[in-house]
């Protein structure tokens, strides 16, 4: 498989703390990776850092084989990263990225968010942006609310146009940074879904979540980050089920310390996807 | 002896008046318009990444704000022509100052309605790949300028009241109209009383105005109808 990002040596500081202290990672074409990890590990630093709307510290970021940048070396010898910004658009412009927040635009519609950077930055038609989001709102489940206002949206269903509006950038990786933290417990359901189909379709997916069980049943990789380093990795197995590490182990512990039997329910169907709230 | 009212001299008067009061209205039209596009420029530089651009848009600002608008009409009453060999003109002096003067207040009112658009808007814009102008461009202006309306319409109110100091430099809006009439009919308190009446006639539904369009705004709360 072809790798679509690549991160060496990852560092990211605010100040003289640091949060990323040296990330080495990987993500191939078609590749779901979920990262892990508690707060103030460095999950959302790092997602921000592959797309540049935090600057790392040190460390090279590749994206499709290509590196981000250009390395200058000082009078001390010590080799940096310069960015141009016009490069980092160009960059963004390939990474698709979904918010907590979902930060939808509120003075356009549903279709108008998801068609304006294809028209404004891929130089796209008002008619060909228009059909691919269609596809796209259509991808995550809500075709029928192209003229809808954000505000007329469940929280839920704002997400997912949140999706269909990263991806109608056709970017080579799509970032999520804690997705559903900011949803209503019963609409998390929904928007998972959706980054399923997601995954099943080959999108290449790098995921910071607090959903252990979607990591568990969709991430071919799951990486938990602590303190600003990848503590583990490996398959959700390994990580999820037989961390080998204590720190992995104990995290593990505190965030599902409570057990309840499966609740015996109706089949889940895509197309409850649809709904919303 | 009580004072004994007559406004009917007024009636005859009326043309003059009316003259003024178009005076009036075309200082404020002409003031209006220039001084939300300065203040728009102005704004923006406020609130700029750039420390030269903020440093301009503050010393344009703080140098307006923090002297008096009379003093400043007086001011370019006597500088244009020395600074730009125009002939003196209590029109154009009057224009100026007074668009720069709006121009300083609604340059604090862009970059509040800038300032108050959530970060998760520039990100998100960001993220798409816009670069800033058009961060700006898409999405933080067209929903700053919404929440930016009730402020204006108290800014328009308050330009309208403001062009009464162009009376102190002989401009023929409605006070120097009203003044020229006093003093000729010896009837200064009727005359300021009908100046007074029309500019409540005027006003009145301007301010009603605003306070619709705020309600409009809060009801919609900040998203704006489709196109």
């Amino acid at each position: 498989m072809t790798e679509v990002l690549r991160l060496e040596g990852l560092t990211k500081s605010y100040g003289a703390t640091p949060v990323l202290k040296g990330v080495d990672l990987t993500v191939r074409r078609g590749e779901t990776v979920c990262v892990i990890g508690a707060s103030g590990s460095g999950k959302s630093t790092l997602l921000r850092c592959v797309n540049f709307l935090g600057y790392p510290t040190a460390g090279r970021i590749y994206l499709e084989g290509k590196l981000v940048g250009r390395e200058v070396t000082d009078r001390a010898g010590v080799a940096t990263m310069r960015y141009r910004e016009s490069e980092l658009c160009a960059v963004r412009a390939h990474v698709g990225m979904v918010f907590q927040q979902f930060n939808l635009f509120p003075h356009m519609t549903v279709e108008e968010n998801v068609m304006i950077a294809p028209i404004k930055i891929r130089g796209l038609s008002r008619q060909e942006a228009r059909k691919r989001a269609a596809l796209h709102l259509d991808r995550v489940g809500i075709p029928e609310k192209a003229g809808a206002f954000p505000g007329q949206l469940s929280g839920g269903q704002q997400q997912r146009v949140a999706i269909a509006r990263a991806l109608a950038m056709e970017p080579a990786i799509m970032l999520f940074d804690e997705a559903t933290s900011a949803l209503d417990p019963e609409l998390v359901g929904e928007v998972l879904l959706a980054m399923r189909k997601l995954a099943q379709e080959g999108t290449t997916m790098l995921i910071v979540t607090h959903e252990l069980g979607f990591a568990y049943n969709v991430a071919q990789r799951v990486i938990y980050l602590h303190e600003g380093t990848i503590h583990e990795e490996g398959t959700p197995e390994q990580v999820l089920v037989n961390p080998t590490k204590p720190r992995t182990q104990d995290f593990l512990r505190g965030v599902t310390t409570f057990r309840m039997p499966e609740p015996r329910l109706g089949p889940v169907d895509q197309a409850s996807t649809s709904k919303g709230a | 002896m009580p004072y004994v009212w007559d406004f009917n001299f007024l009636l005859q008067l009326g043309p003059l008046l009316l003259a003024g009061l178009a005076n009036t209205a075309k200082l404020w039209a002409v003031a209006l318009a220039f001084g939300l596009a300065i203040g728009l420029v102005m704004g923006i530089f406020r609130s700029a990444p750039s420390a030269i651009l903020r440093g301009i848009g503050t010393v344009y600002v703080e140098a307006i704000r923090n002297t008096p608008g009379l003093v400043q009409l007086i001011w370019f009453f006597y500088a244009i022509p020395i600074l730009t060999g125009l002939q003196s003109s209590a029109w154009l002096a009057s224009a100026v100052s007074l668009s720069l003067y709006t121009g300083a207040y609604s340059a604090e009112i862009y970059r509040a309605g800038i300032a108050s658009v959530e970060a998760g808007q520039w990100e998100a814009a960001r993220a798409l790949g816009f670069g800033y102008r058009d961060q700006m461009r898409y999405v933080v202006l067209p929903q700053a300028l919404m929440r930016m309306i009730p402020a204006f319409g108290n800014r328009a109110i308050e330009l309208a009241k403001a062009t009464t100091l162009a009376s102190t430099i002989a401009f023929g809006e409605l006070l120097y109209t009203a003044k020229t009439i006093a003093e000729d009919q010896l009837r200064p308190l009727e005359t300021y009383t009908a100046i007074t009446l029309i500019f409540t006639a005027v006003l009145l539904p301007v301010s009603y105005l605003c306070v619709r369009l705020e309600r409009r705004v809060a009801r919609n709360n900040g998203g704006a109808p489709r196109d």
